[in-house]
């Protein structure tokens, strides 16, 4: 009972709830040949929420945010993403992607392009933004990342906790409604992680949607109105994190996160 | 590699270190380390280092004899008539150059008017320009294409002529290096656009697309160039309506960009395919279309990694051209070739040969060393 009235506190603090869903995902499944990767999700995340999602290796939470912008197919189920529905048709694909903001788990910055060049590339071509503005942004976004000094190196001249910051920066220029982050501190070497949980904890606070799959618990607690804890393709349990780390309901939460305060 | 283990060396002020850092032992480094390490590191390297050096300074000096020493850079000519006496006597012993002190005109340019031939000279000199214009990166930019057409035109202005009180020379006539240059480049700047479309096409989600581009990549690849040009130049004009002709030079050029284009498609697929799914995937995340995602992040990485095969496949192209001398087209080779059929210089062939083989050396060495620097220069952003 508390815990419902703790939920509701939560939201109506961080995220609106009035309005439609930033994300809805309906009876979403996705196999791989015959592999059966998702099942039903349902998933809706509100305007503002922050959802961390959590599970052990292979449970299919990097596939399912990968299915909101499209870079894995689904194959049953509806996926909603800011009021347009993911079709074949390329047109509500592009429209979804201008959206969506990814950072992923290997940076993927565009090695032959400067840190600038990084940044303002997708907001010229895809925004049509003029080249003087792109750059301003771009300086911007640097600057809330903190590492404006950086901008006309390439990525293979910064460490990784500097490259990742610089892939947040990248994807925050295309002014995204929502960010995805699929797995973004794992790559890192120990001593980087905190920059990076630092930068996507400032960014927690302008109030983005924000999906993230991580193994970070601290970060989980400190920001995620709702952590989604998966296995096996299935969504198991889901809920603030106080009550879902605190309580667990089933034993393969229980198990996960047994070994998940172990590797600690 | 070496700014890391230079980086390493310096000890960093923080933690100053008790053994400061110096120089190697003299004997580690610099040539004389370099000589013993690799030439005479044992008694049988020793001697076959020695061996070879001999070898070596002997053929060097024969090679100096023939080719400088007791060579003849002319011979008098009586009546139109070359007296090659004097090469004669030499049985060998040194070089006749005056074959192609006497001949070089028609190993430049074949059978063109003789009167004209600063046309196809200039036309040598142009397509020189070209390519040291094209080689320079500052002109990089869309101006460049504009030069292309200009010149290209040009050229085709200067060999054909009869416009601007020039006097009209059919395509039969032309011959020599300039055709050779002909054939090189526009094989190269028309076979490499399409070999960028047909690896893209091999590696399309669209069936059709795919198949048509295996297949063309497939087909042409398994045939040799010498049965493509004869197809080009026998079997065609058999299919073609009666009175319509297209120029034999066109059909030998069309037939080699084909060829040139099936091997660079593969060279440019593999470029593709060493990219990281991730950069696509980025890409595709920041809502680049098609063409964005291909022109500003796949080529340019993929086509960068590639350079060393894809000037491997240039070099091969350009000395390829020469293969048209089987459907009687008179390239830099066959020029040469024909040059020594008059009785007079008849036997000469090396001194022929050599200039001949130094003209394409010259050619692709160049084109060798500018791809190295290129690379160098490009890859820049992978140095740390």
């Amino acid at each position: 009972m508390s815990a419902t009235m703790d939920t509701a506190a939560h939201l109506s603090s961080a995220a609106r709830t009035d309005g439609p869903p930033a994300i809805l995902m309906d009876k979403v499944n996705k196999w791989y040949g015959a592999l059966h990767v998702l099942r039903d999700i349902n998933l809706s995340v509100a305007q503002g929420e922050r959802v961390v999602v959590c599970g052990p290796s292979g449970s299919g939470k990097s596939t399912m945010i990968r299915c909101i912008n499209r870079l894995e197919q689904h194959q049953e189920g509806r996926i909603v993403v800011d009021n347009i529905e993911l079709t074949d048709d390329l047109r509500s694909l592009d429209a979804i992607r201008r959206e969506v903001g990814m950072v992923f788990q290997s940076f993927n910055l565009f090695p032959h392009l400067t840190i600038l060049e990084n940044c303002t590339l997708a907001p010229i071509w895809v925004r049509r933004m003029p080249k003087k503005e792109a750059e301003a942004l771009a300086m911007e976004y640097l600057t809330r990342v903190k590492i404006p000094e950086q901008a006309n190196k390439y990525p293979g001249q910064l460490s990784g906790g500097q490259q990742q910051r610089v892939a947040i920066a990248r994807a925050l220029c295309m002014k995204p409604k929502i960010m995805l982050f699929d797995e973004p501190t794992s790559a890192l070497d120990p001593e980087m992680i905190k920059e990076v949980l630092d930068t996507m904890v400032m960014l927690a606070d302008t109030g983005m949607t924000m999906i993230c799959v991580t193994h970070e618990m601290g970060f989980a607690r400190q920001v995620a109105d709702r952590v989604v804890f998966m296995d096996r393709g299935e969504i198991v349990e889901s809920g603030v994190p106080e009550q879902l780390f605190n309580d667990p309901k089933t034993e393969r939460l229980k198990t996960f996160l047994s070994q998940i305060l172990r590797g600690h | 590699m070496s700014d890391t283990a230079a980086e390493a060396t310096v000890p960093r002020p923080a933690q100053e270190s008790a053994i400061g850092p110096r120089r190697p032992p003299l004997l580690a480094v610099g040539p004389v380390a370099w000589a013993r390490a690799n030439l005479f590191s044992s008694w049988l390297s020793t001697a076959v280092t020695l061996a070879l050096i001999y070898l070596i300074v002997r053929w060097a000096m024969g090679f100096v004899d023939w080719a400088f020493v007791n060579a003849i850079w002319s011979v008098p000519v009586v009546n139109g008539q070359a007296q090659t006496q004097a090469c004669r006597a030499l049985n060998g012993a040194g070089a006749c150059w005056a074959v192609v002190t006497e001949k070089h005109r028609f190993m430049l340019f074949g059978t063109y008017p003789y009167e004209e031939h600063w046309r196809p000279a200039l036309c040598v000199l142009l397509f020189i320009g070209l390519y040291i214009v094209s080689a320079m990166r500052r002109f990089w930019r869309k101006e460049l294409a504009y030069i292309w057409i200009g010149t290209l035109t040009l050229i085709g202005v200067l060999m054909w002529g009869g416009v601007f009180g020039l006097s009209y020379v059919p395509q039969e006539r032309w011959g020599g290096l300039v055709i050779t240059l002909i054939l090189a480049t526009f094989g190269i700047a028309l076979a490499f656009p399409l070999s960028i479309l047909v690896a893209l096409g091999r590696r399309s989600r669209l069936p059709a697309i795919k198949a048509l581009c295996v297949l063309y990549v497939e087909l042409i690849r398994g045939v040799p160039l010498i049965s493509l040009l004869f197809m080009a130049s026998v079997m065609f004009p058999l299919f073609l309506p009666e009175g319509i002709n297209i120029d034999k030079l066109l059909r030998a050029q069309v037939a080699i960009i084909l060829f040139a284009a099936a091997y660079l498609a593969e060279v440019v697929r593999g470029g593709l395919q060493a990219l990281p799914r991730g950069q696509y995937e980025a890409a595709d995340a920041l809502g680049l279309s098609y063409w964005q995602k291909t022109g500003f992040i796949i080529l340019p990485q993929a086509l960068r990694l590639v350079i060393p095969p894809l000037v491997n496949t240039f070099i091969g192209m350009f000395k390829d051209t020469s293969l048209v001398l089987i459907i009687g087209i008179f390239d830099l080779l066959t020029a040469g070739k024909t040059a020594i059929i008059e009785p007079a210089w008849q036997g000469f062939g090396i001194e022929i040969y050599v200039t001949i083989g130094l003209i394409y050396f010259i050619f692709c060495f160049a084109m060798s060393r500018y791809s190295q620097g290129l690379e160098a220069e490009l890859n820049r952003h992978r140095v740390r």
